[in-house]
């Protein structure tokens, strides 16, 4: 298994890195967040890439001698994507009160009308 | 979007077997794929689309937003109680073992299904609520 | 030796990140949030085929459906359209391929993909699959970790949900019933 030895690992490198960049090329908030649902997702691909056993299948108990992947790194992720939407909402309600307060959401325009 | 025909009716089919799958989920995730945390999300999917289809007012009338700030703090509370219910029947937090004392396997199941409903609940209205508060806001 | 699975996989990889790409160069914000709402199903397809149902069960519910739906009634409210910046963009690329360079080196001492003797399938893992079935009686092993062996985590998860919960509810000022009853007082 030559090629799909770490290939997954570098395509989860690259979705981080597209997130990371969208967090920091962009002044908008609410792309912000979109990019730190990117890397957030990547780090998913990244845990349950790791528990994935060759010729196993999902644990979820069956005859006995069936070969299964590794349940922690799922219970972990399954989780973890809950508690990431009840963050977002978090983060949508911070960013909608920005709007009132300031007008816009772009970062730059806020620190302006911050010195102003 | 109330004026939709197509919307509405194919709406009205399908919100009741989203809601009776969320519940299949809720209470056959022991066996198959599934449990509190994706049963609260599809729940909450179901009545945020009758919110969209029929309107917020109409679905605050179905899912009333006191309501359900009463239940987030529920779901929590019945997690946490089973947990101390393990404590007061002799064992320790949240081992269900104890929850029956002739079979603990039983207590397991016992205590898996009441913790997996806390979750599913506060999933549920946290979700609901999240998304009432969201489209009650006037635009700036 | 590659199989259907692997190759299932490598398109659904190749799909992501065509997706990122596309979410990164686009500058209307609606657009994003829906790319964003696919990437999410797509990801919930590659975590079908790595084994993590419940996973995929769970992120296609909430990427495909409720974040969309939240993130679209804030873009209602905040607009669509994302201020062409005015700063130039190389410094942040630099920073990603060189952070980038680092992390892919990282991975070449990383067990290999399926790999069953991985650290990550020798501890704890092997005894949840072992003696689940007969310790709690579950047949999904998922389940029995997440609320039975590891519930105190879970119970800190649906806290943290609890919280968010009242975070939006007070930052968007909607909870009506406390504040009627300080204007009675």
């Amino acid at each position: 298994m030559i090629l799909p030895g770490l290939i997954n690992y570098w395509v989860v490198v690259f979705l981080m890195m597209s997130g990371f960049y969208v967090v920091m090329s962009t002044g908008n908030l609410v792309k912000k967040m979109v990019g730190l649902t990117l890397f957030q997702t990547s780090v998913f691909i990244f845990y349950i890439t790791m528990g994935k056993v060759a010729g196993g299948t999902a644990p979820i108990l069956a005859a006995p001698g069936t070969s299964y992947s590794n349940p922690l790194p799922h219970v972990l992720i399954l989780t973890a994507i809950v508690v990431g939407i009840a963050t977002t909402a978090v983060g949508m309600a911070l960013i909608i009160r920005i709007k009132e307060a300031y007008g816009t959401i772009e970062d730059d325009e806020i620190q302006a009308a911050e010195q102003s | 979007m109330s004026d939709q025909p197509i919307l509405r009716v194919i709406a009205k089919m399908f919100i009741p077997f989203l809601m009776l799958f969320a519940l299949y989920v809720q209470f056959h995730g022991d066996f198959g794929p599934g449990g509190g945390f994706q049963a609260g999300v599809i729940f909450a999917a179901a009545l945020v689309l009758y919110a969209l289809i029929f309107g917020t007012e109409q679905a605050k009338r179905v899912a009333h937003p006191q309501a359900l700030q009463l239940l987030v703090a529920f779901g929590v509370l019945l997690y946490a109680g089973t947990g101390v219910a393990g404590i007061l029947m002799g064992g320790n937090f949240l081992d269900y073992g104890a929850l029956d004392h002739h079979d603990p396997v039983h207590g397991q199941h016992l205590g898996i299904l009441l913790v997996e409903l806390g979750v599913g609940i506060t999933v549920t209205t946290v979700m609901t609520s999240t998304f009432f508060i969201f489209s009650a806001r006037k635009k700036p | 030796m590659l199989e259907m699975t692997d190759l299932v996989d490598l398109a659904l990889l190749l799909f992501l990140a065509v997706l990122a790409i596309t979410i990164a160069k686009q500058r209307n914000l609606f657009v994003v949030v829906i790319v964003m709402g696919f990437y999410s199903l797509v990801s919930a397809a590659l975590f079908t085929v790595l084994d993590a149902v419940d996973v995929a069960f769970t992120e296609a519910a909430v990427g495909a459906g409720i974040s969309t739906v939240i993130m679209l009634a804030t873009l209602l409210m905040v607009g669509t359209e994302e201020k062409t910046p005015s700063q130039p963009r190389i410094l942040p690329l630099l920073a990603v391929v060189v952070t980038g360079a680092f992390l892919v080196f990282g991975t070449l001492d990383m067990p290999h993909y399926g790999d069953p003797q991985a650290p990550i399938h020798q501890h704890v893992a092997p005894r949840y699959i072992e003696v689940s079935g007969d310790e709690i009686g579950v047949p999904n092993i998922v389940t029995s970790v997440l609320a039975s062996y590891r519930g105190y985590d879970t119970l800190g998860e649906t806290v943290v949900i609890f919280t968010a919960g009242v975070a939006v509810l007070m930052l968007m000022g909607q909870a009506l019933r406390f504040r009627q009853r300080d204007g009675d007082a």
